[in-house]
C-alpha cells in the first residue's frame, strides 16, 4: 500500500477566504498573455473586494472590460508593470492621462525578470534595449568587455496563477498557450494563489507531465467555468 | 490583389524549408496565406508556441490556444507549447532564424523604428525589441509610404528606434531593398514600377543595379 498523505495536505479553498489575504498597496502578478492563463475567477473575486493601490504586474491589460483591465477600469491599480496593451486603449488613456503609473519592459526580459526572482536571483544582464531610449532609465555596468543594462528581478506580494488542473497539494498543468507568465509568476510571489479549471486528487497527474510542483503553490481554488471570460471572444476568430 | 497581399506573397518567397520564423502582427501573419502546402517551417509565436497554423474559424477556435496578436489559431503537427521565458530564450538564444517585422520607419543602414511615437502612439514594447535585435535574418514588410503619402523609408528614422541595423531586408508593394551602409540596394521591382517611382517615393539613398531588376 502506498503511503497516504494527511488530509492536513489540502491546499484546497474558496476565492474570497484566500483573497482577504492580499493587502491595499501590495504587489500582484496576474498570469496570462491576453485571455488565456488570465484568472478570471480570482480576479472577479479580488475586485469585490475593491482594493486600491495596488501594483498590478502582467503580461498585457487585457482588453476593456476583461480581466485585469477590470481592476484598473474601478481604480485599484496604481502603478501596472507590462509589456503590451495595444488591445487596451482604456488602458492606454488612463496612462496618457497620469491616472496610472506605468513602467513597460521588453516582453522577454519582464519574463526573465520575474523567472529570476523566482530563481533567487538578484538581477539578469542584458544587452537588449541598450540602442534604445530604454536605457536612458536603466542602470548599465560594463561585464566582461561588453556594456550591459542592469535588470532588477522582479518579485511581488501575491501571485494569482490559473491552471487547467491542480491536485489538492498545488501540482499543476498548464494547457497550451494558456501556460505563458503562469509558471514563472508562481516561483516568484510570497502568496501564490490558483485557480484551476479542474482539480483533482494526488496522484492523479502524471509527474511526468507536471509543469510546476505544488511546493510554489499556496491555495488551490475551482475556476468558475460559468463566467464567460473562459470562452472564445467572437471579435477575434476568422471570419470565413 | 492588395498591396498588403502583394506585399506577403512575395514575403512569403523570402521562407525556407526547416526555418524556424516569427511572424509579427498585422501583415507579417498574412505570409501563412501565401506559402506552399509543402513547406515546412516551424512559425513562432511569442505566447508560447511553435507550429502554429492558420486562424481558424469559430467552429475550431480554442479558448486556451491564441497568437501574440490575440487571434484563435490552429496548430500543425509536430508544434509543441512553452512558457514565457522559454519562449524568449529561443529568439535571445539565437534559435530564431526569421522575424517579419511591420515598421512605422527604416532607415537606409538598417535602423528599425516600429514600436512609439512619442506623445501619441505607445502601447507598448511587447516582443518587437527582442525579435529585432536577436532574429538571424529581419525582414521589413511595410507599405512603402505612410496613409498620407510621406517616405517611410529614410536616411534615419525620425522616432526611437526599436534596434539599430538590425534589418536585413525591407519587401514593399513597390520594390525588394536591402540596407547597407551606403544606402538602399534595389533588388527587385514590382511588376508595372520604374525605378524613378521607388526614388520619388523614398528618402532614402537608393542603390539601383546596373542592370533591370528581377520583377515580382
Amino acid at each position: 500500500m502506498p503511503p497516504t498523505l494527511p488530509p492536513a495536505i489540502d491546499k484546497t479553498t474558496d476565492p474570497a477566504t484566500t483573497l482577504a489575504r492580499i493587502a491595499n498597496n501590495s504587489s500582484v502578478m496576474v498570469g496570462g498573455f491576453g485571455s488565456p492563463g488570465t484568472p478570471f475567477t480570482l480576479l472577479a473575486a479580488l475586485l469585490q473586494r475593491a482594493p486600491h493601490g495596488l501594483t498590478v504586474i502582467k503580461n498585457d491589460a487585457n482588453e476593456q472590460g476583461i480581466g485585469v483591465s477590470t481592476l484598473m477600469e474601478a481604480g485599484c491599480a496604481r502603478r501596472f508593470v507590462v509589456s503590451h496593451m495595444g488591445l487596451n486603449s482604456a488602458v492606454i488613456e488612463m496612462m496618457n492621462q497620469g491616472e496610472l503609473e506605468v513602467e513597460m519592459h521588453p516582453q522577454g526580459l519582464l519574463a526573465e525578470k520575474i523567472r529570476a526572482a523566482g530563481a533567487g536571483l538578484t538581477g539578469i544582464l542584458t544587452d537588449i534595449g541598450l540602442d534604445t531610449i530604454l536605457r536612458e532609465k536603466r542602470q548599465t555596468m560594463e561585464f566582461q568587455g561588453q556594456t550591459c543594462i542592469v535588470e532588477p528581478s522582479l518579485r511581488a506580494d501575491a501571485a494569482l496563477i490559473h491552471a487547467a488542473r491542480a491536485d489538492r497539494w498545488g501540482n499543476l498543468v498548464f494547457e497550451k498557450t494558456a501556460r505563458n507568465f503562469n509558471p514563472l509568476m508562481a516561483t516568484a510571489a510570497d502568496l501564490v494563489i490558483v485557480e484551476a479549471l479542474e482539480i483533482v486528487d494526488i496522484g492523479e497527474l502524471d509527474p511526468d507531465h507536471i509543469h510546476l510542483p505544488g511546493a510554489f503553490v499556496d491555495h488551490v481554488v475551482p475556476a468558475d467555468t460559468t463566467l464567460s471570460d473562459y470562452g472564445v471572444l467572437k471579435h477575434h476568430v476568422a471570419q470565413t | 490583389m492588395s498591396p498588403k497581399h502583394k506585399i506577403a506573397k512575395r514575403a512569403a518567397r523570402e521562407l525556407q524549408n526547416g526555418q524556424v520564423v516569427n511572424l509579427g502582427i498585422g501583415l507579417p501573419t498574412l505570409l501563412l496565406n501565401h506559402t506552399p502546402e509543402d513547406l515546412e517551417i516551424f512559425v513562432h509565436s511569442e505566447n508560447g508556441v511553435l507550429g502554429m497554423g492558420p486562424r481558424c474559424p469559430a467552429c475550431q477556435a480554442h479558448p486556451a490556444l491564441i497568437d501574440s496578436g490575440g487571434d484563435y489559431i490552429a496548430v500543425r503537427s509536430g508544434a509543441a507549447f512553452f512558457d514565457s521565458a522559454l519562449s524568449f530564450a529561443l529568439v535571445r538564444g539565437g534559435r530564431l532564424d526569421v522575424a517579419v517585422l511591420g515598421a512605422l520607419e527604416v532607415a537606409e543602414n538598417g535602423d528599425l523604428a516600429n514600436w512609439i511615437i512619442p506623445g501619441k502612439f505607445a502601447p507598448g514594447i511587447g516582443g518587437g525589441m527582442e525579435l529585432a535585435q536577436k532574429a538571424r535574418r529581419v525582414i521589413v514588410t511595410t507599405t512603402h509610404t505612410t496613409r498620407s503619402g510621406a517616405p517611410k523609408l529614410l536616411r534615419s528614422c525620425t522616432l526611437p528606434v526599436t534596434a539599430k541595423a538590425c534589418v536585413h531586408r525591407i519587401i514593399t508593394e513597390l520594390a525588394v531593398l536591402d540596407p547597407t551602409p551606403q544606402g538602399l540596394l534595389l533588388r527587385e521591382l514590382a511588376h508595372g514600377v520604374r525605378p524613378e517611382d521607388v526614388l520619388d517615393k523614398t528618402e532614402a539613398r537608393v542603390i539601383l543595379p546596373e542592370d533591370d531588376p528581377p520583377r515580382f
